[in-house]
């Protein structure tokens, strides 16, 4: 009944919708080559070939994140780029008093989170890591998990990474995360009963009224969406994905969300990391 | 002044004398359209960039003249005549009277 | 700026409504219109509007536009609550009658450009636009 119920929504496509050019390929700045298209990692069961949201996008978006001035996302990494020199809090450190350069200090970071944290004991995101050193290396307050200072900070440190392939581990001490996080990921919550596969993995390519669905990868995050003109994290997505289905969700830095983006993350395993990427 | 505005200008470094060269611009700004309502019911009021200018050397490239519905972080991409080496200077004006300018020096090569 | 589902929903209707009593917005457009032309007749040809056939997202829609030889070009969305959109001026120093930017349509509607010509004739394009509103806000 249910999947009655989902066959009518998804089939109704939208009459002559934009054909993304979805072979096209993704090189930005004419020198930074993406995957945007390759298999799949062996834990999904599902699909054979992952595919970047960049491929399901019209060319006018495809556009806008082949240059990194028409990407309007780099504007806010600009914003990040200031504040990573800033000293703040009562040790009267920056960013840079730690890491030096950003391109030097941060690449190869993104790649590679969500990741555990043996010290802590636990997985952490990029903005976990980043509030930590606000907290305990620079004396400073914690950013809003979700707020623009951060968001821009994790394209910053993504941006320097952009190229790279997603490698985030799912084994040893991550594994219990990781266990969650797929749990979530098949869980159909909200009125509507919506799970994230019913969308990203049992219809993606079809269209959901006049959305053209997704595999809802997250490698190229924080993305820079048309619909709001800012950058949006991870963990903004997640809730709004959630809230469309007409549930009551996670909040954004939760141990669920946590769990969901590792588990997410690993699915793009082997796509570039493309953020800050352009969506609609 | 509208908070965190920030210009960006892309313009060659040089270019050959009487070259027609790309620019594109691209200012952080709201643009509040003046058609919004804030969560009580009251109208937002409008709060545009409503003028852009591009000069070279005191003479016009381009002056553009916009309205609410440019979208936010307004963008523009246009043609250049450099004739010889010299400042270009970019103006935007805000409707809460702030001026935001950025010069890029272009040589003759 | 960011809609929201219901300011979405409102736009849409209001566009619904003006199609069903075009009068007063048409006024609209063809009162922008006049001003721009002071009346005077408007031809078609030299004009190139460049714009997506489906927009992804109406907050943020790529449009060019190119006249050769001309001093102004408008550019109009006629479905909009109000229709300007800008205006560009060529000066001396501009290489080509020529330039892109990013605009907001409120829905499914023609995008019209209406050149002035540097002997003082009017030229005019236009191209529609389906604005596609998703239910996936996000």
């Amino acid at each position: 009944m249910r999947q009655a119920w989902l066959g009518i929504v998804v089939g109704v496509a939208f009459a002559g919708a934009a054909t993304a050019d979805e072979f096209a390929k993704l090189v930005v700045n004419g020198e930074i080559e993406m995957v945007t298209r390759t298999q799949a990692p062996d834990h999904m069961e599902a699909i054979d070939e992952i595919r970047s949201g960049w491929t399901f996008r019209t060319g006018e978006t495809q556009t806008l994140q082949m240059d990194d001035f028409d990407n309007p996302g780099m504007v806010f990494v600009e914003q990040a780029v200031e504040a990573w020199a800033v000293a703040e809090g009562g040790m009267g450190k920056s960013c840079a008093d730690c890491h030096g350069d950003v391109a030097d200090g941060m690449k190869g970071v993104r790649a590679v989170y969500p990741k555990w944290n043996e010290t802590a004991g636990e997985v952490r995101t990029l903005e976990m890591q980043i509030n930590d050193c606000r907290t305990t290396r620079m004396g400073a307050d914690e950013w809003s998990y979700a707020g623009d200072p951060m968001t821009n900070m994790v394209a910053l440190v993504s941006s320097v990474s952009r190229g790279m392939p997603v490698n985030v581990a799912n084994d040893g001490p991550a594994s219990e995360t990781w266990a969650l996080g797929k749990e979530i990921y098949y869980t159909r919550y909200g009125q509507l009963e919506l799970s994230c596969a019913n969308c990203h993995e049992e219809n993606y390519d079809n269209y959901i009224r006049a959305d053209h669905l997704s595999q809802g990868q997250i490698n190229g995050f924080p993305t820079y969406r048309l619909k709001n003109a800012k950058l949006n994290s991870v963990h903004s997505r997640f809730k709004g994905c959630i809230r469309d289905t007409r549930a009551h969700t996670f909040s954004p830095g939760s141990p669920e969300f946590v769990a969901l983006e590792l588990y997410v993350a690993t699915r793009g395993n082997g796509l570039s990391v493309e953020g800050p990427s352009v969506r609609n | 002044m509208a908070e965190g505005v920030r210009a960006r200008v892309k313009a060659p470094a040089t270019a050959a004398a009487g070259e027609s060269v790309t620019i594109k611009t691209l200012i952080s700004h709201p643009m509040e359209s003046g058609q919004r309502k804030d969560g009580d019911g009251n109208p937002i009021p409008r709060a545009i960039i409503n003028r852009f200018t591009c000069v070279f050397n005191g003479e016009t490239v381009v002056d553009v003249m916009l309205e609410p519905a440019i979208s936010t972080n307004p963008y523009f991409e246009f043609e250049a005549t450099i004739p010889e080496a010299g400042d270009m200077v970019f103006t935007w004006y805000d409707d809460d009277g702030s001026v935001y300018e950025e010069t890029k020096s272009i040589a003759i090569g | 700026m960011t809609f929201t589902r219901r300011q979405a929903i409102a736009t849409g209707t209001g566009f619904a409504v003006a199609l069903a009593l075009p009068l007063p917005a048409r006024a609209a457009l063809e009162d922008t219109i006049a001003e721009f032309t002071a009346g005077a007749a408007v031809g078609e040809g030299g004009i190139t509007l460049t714009a997506p056939e489906i927009a992804e997202n109406g907050n943020t829609v790529p449009v060019e536009v190119d006249a050769p030889g001309a001093v102004a070009v408008m550019l109009l969305a006629s479905g909009n609550p109000s229709p300007d959109v800008c205006t560009f001026s060529f000066g001396s120093l501009a290489g080509a009658q020529r330039a892109s930017t990013r605009i907001r349509l409120a829905g499914t509607q023609d995008v019209i450009a209406i050149a002035k010509m540097g002997d003082g004739s009017f030229t005019r394009t236009q191209s529609t636009v389906k604005v596609t509103i998703g239910g996936c806000g996000g």
